[in-house]
């Protein structure tokens, strides 16, 4: 908890220092106090309680408070473990890939292509729409159209295109990156488009002047300006791709297996321990991968 | 100021861990830490709260049990797995729990149920004997994997100790049951299917599923696997760790052959497999067949050589339940047996625990239908009024004695139950 109070303090702290005791110093404090409750309460302490059952012992119905490093002899001397992460990440690269390739796209047009602040907002609006319904609905209304008697196989069959359904549309891979890119894709055009609206039009004017052409404009002035956009893009898909467990099972017809779904399986089966431990490493996984985005870009700096 | 900061932060760090801590042992107590809820509501109508697999959680049997005895019932739908963990580490949040037998193998010994007074159950004699001493007829074979009445006794009023015979004291009272198989798509399967291997047909490749509930998933597979001769288990319900290392080696085998095209997991999930045509044979369950003829596609319920995988759920009390909720549950488990559920259920095409009390309740056509496996004279209709079944046909499997005097193996939990877990998940990653 401390640990939290210090980070939300953090900004704080270049205030100037002075000599004299200042009620303003301990306002800063009792301000952070409210955020660092409710971190503590409902981010640090499960994740300690977490991180503490990891090392409990348990059977088919209760689990036992010990310490045993079974549950991570378990999990990391499996190659199921190996090969689900590796699959895990397969996926988030692919859809990391993919949403930026699209994200950045659609984030260039609104902001370099379309002219009134405007349209900017009422298109971006549109790209936001979809969100109003469930992330499960948007997801699963994919399944009858992918299917083997689905729209899209239909069609193909009646314009004469194949002779057969085509079975790889869904319960594959394809159907489960599909999904995601689907699903996390706006969570890249925001950050981005946000980044990019930023940039001062002058630097793309001087850098015309100067005599480059689109191409290295955008690869040496807007890519890099856009890097913290970037960043926070991948930050929220990899995070979100590491962590799924309803896209991949849904969309691969429970042929796939991705970590979440690991964790849910034994959480489902009363192996909290197995589950707590294999959280842990995901979790520990994930905060390594952030931490390498974060060490490319610093967000703080360039924001 | 600086005094109140810490003191305050101090103070909720120290509550919440405290409370964190209670409610973490409490977990690993696996029973309530309060036990003996206060009466308070004791001037207030009886309210019973009920958690359970969505099989039986029914909103019409709340609405007839507050009619006829005043009492009402709160029921949660959870799955079975979910229905599980409730029980055992919640102990507090129901009154009654509405379980499987193999799951009453799992939460039982963790003591947050208590036994049932066989004395107090006025339909107890009325009980069909599968529950009772395991044989639906004298000279029935017991089947294997986790049979109800080898859980449904334990020693003695505190015991958690399953009795080998039956005893006075009753873990659970049966309530509803069925025979599970392999549903088809008669019209696209293309010939007869007669034995569970044939869903591991090359024929079908690409159109077969199984479901992804590590428990039943791997009876349905052990069925499967000794149809084809692979194997032949000691018990199916109790597997070694050799024939649990088979099993899911001949599953990874044909899940790499590309035999199968889903896992579902949830009653939906296979009633939209089959309705869409993505899959023509499967693992189900006798409702989700229902759905699928119910929007007019051809579904069977297919009766195999080798027998059912069957299934039995019923009612145990809370530990936390004395005084009047006590009586109260009892009150309610006798009028669950007393016929009127019984017959509802068995509209459904499950089986009542006690089939005589549930036959007054049924008209003589929906009884030679259901139970005695005659063609319907008339329309045969749902619960809720709809033509489920047209005059004249004849249920997939037949009569009860038939349908339940074939089955194979129970649903279980086995003693290498962790083991399996772990091997089904690299059967489901691999």
């Amino acid at each position: 908890m401390s640990e939290a109070v210090a980070d939300a303090v953090l900004p704080a702290i270049d205030v100037p220092p002075r000599k004299r005791f200042s009620i303003g110093r301990y306002a800063s404090y009792l301000q952070a106090l409210p955020l660092a409750v409710i971190l503590g309460m409902f981010l640090v302490l499960p994740i300690l309680t977490i991180v503490m059952v990891s090392f409990w012992d348990y059977d088919s119905v209760q689990i036992y408070p010990d310490f045993i490093l079974l549950n991570y002899e378990e999990t990391l001397g499996s190659w199921v473990t190996w090969q689900t992460y590796l699959n895990t990440l397969r996926y988030t690269a692919i859809v990391w890939a993919l949403t930026l390739v699209i994200g950045f796209w659609i984030a260039y047009f609104l902001a370099f292509h379309v002219r009134t602040a405007t349209m900017q907002m009422v298109l971006f609006l549109i790209c936001t729409v979809p969100f109003l319904t469930s992330n499960i609905i948007r997801m699963i209304s994919w399944i009858p159209f992918l299917g083997r008697n689905g729209l899209i196989n239909q069609s193909l069959m009646n314009m004469g295109l194949v002779d057969r359904p085509l079975e790889f549309l869904l319960f594959s891979d394809f159907a489960v990156v599909l999904a995601m890119v689907h699903l996390y894709s706006l969570f890249m055009v925001t950050p981005i488009f946000n980044t990019l609206m930023r940039i001062d039009r002058s630097l793309i004017e001087a850098a015309r002047d100067a005599g480059a052409n689109s191409w290295q404009i955008l690869t040496n002035v807007i890519i890099p300006l856009a890097k913290p956009g970037i960043a926070i893009g991948s930050i929220f898909v990899v995070t979100l791709c590491m962590g799924d467990f309803i896209t991949v099972r849904f969309m691969s017809g429970g042929q796939s297996a991705s970590v979440g779904l690991m964790i849910a399986n034994q959480i489902s089966v009363l192996q909290y321990p197995a589950a707590a431990a294999n959280a842990v490493i995901l979790l520990a996984v994930v905060l390594l991968m952030v931490a390498c985005i974060l060490r490319v870009v610093n967000i703080r700096k360039e924001l | 100021m600086t005094k109140d900061k810490t003191t305050s932060t101090g103070g909720v760090s120290r509550r919440t861990i405290l409370k964190g801590a209670a409610a973490t042992a409490g977990l690993a107590a696996g029973s309530g830490a309060i036990t003996g809820f206060p009466m308070v509501w004791s001037q207030t109508p009886i309210v019973l709260r009920q958690v359970g697999t969505g099989v039986s959680n029914i909103n019409a049997i709340a609405e007839k049990c507050k009619a006829d005895l005043g009492i009402t019932l709160q029921m949660t739908a959870l799955d079975s797995d979910a229905a599980a963990q409730r029980t055992v580490t919640q102990p507090d949040s129901y009154d009654i729990a509405d379980v499987e037998y193999w799951i009453c193998k799992k939460v039982f010994p963790a003591g947050t149920l208590q036994p049932m007074d066989v004395s107090k159950l006025k339909y107890f004699d009325k009980i069909v004997p599968l529950f009772v001493t395991g044989k639906l007829t004298p000279d029935s074979v017991i089947a294997q994997g986790t049979a109800p009445h080898t859980v449904g006794f334990v020693e003695g009023k505190d015991s958690k100790k399953f009795a080998k015979a039956p005893t006075g004291w009753m873990t659970m009272v049966p309530t509803i049951y069925n025979a599970d198989t392999l549903g088809i798509r008669p019209d696209l399967v293309g010939r007869d299917i007669t034995t569970w291997a044939d869903i591991m047909d090359p024929a079908f490749k690409g159109k077969t599923s199984i479901l992804n509930i590590p428990s039943i998933g791997i009876m349905d597979a052990a069925m499967i696997m000794e149809a084809s001769g692979e194997i032949k288990y000691g018990d199916k319900g109790n597997m070694t760790k050799e024939e649990i290392d088979k099993t899911i080696a001949f599953l990874i085998k044909a899940k790499k052959a590309g035999q199968f095209r889903a896992f579902w997991k949830s009653f939906d999930e296979s009633v939209n497999l089959m309705a869409s045509g993505e899959v023509i044979i499967q693992s189900m369950w006798s409702p989700a067949v229902a759905a699928v003829r119910s929007k007019g596609i051809a579904c069977k319920y297919q009766p195999l050589k080798e027998g059912y995988r069957a299934w039995g759920g019923g009612l145990g009390l809370a530990k936390h339940l004395d005084g009047k909720q006590l009586d109260a549950a009892y009150e309610y488990i006798n009028w669950y047996l007393s016929g009127w559920v019984g017959a509802y259920l068995n509209r459904q095409g499950y089986y009542s625990a006690a089939m005589d009390t549930a036959k007054q309740y049924m008209s003589e056509d929906e009884w030679g239908y259901w139970v005695e496996g005659k063609a319907a004279k008339g329309d045969i209709l749902a619960p809720d009024g709809k033509v489920m079944e047209k005059a004249g046909s004849v249920r997939d499997g037949g009569s009860f004695y038939e349908r339940m005097g074939k089955v194979a193996c129970w649903n279980s939990v086995m003693d290498e139950d962790r083991y399996m877990i772990r091997k089904w998940n690299e059967f489901i990653a691999a």
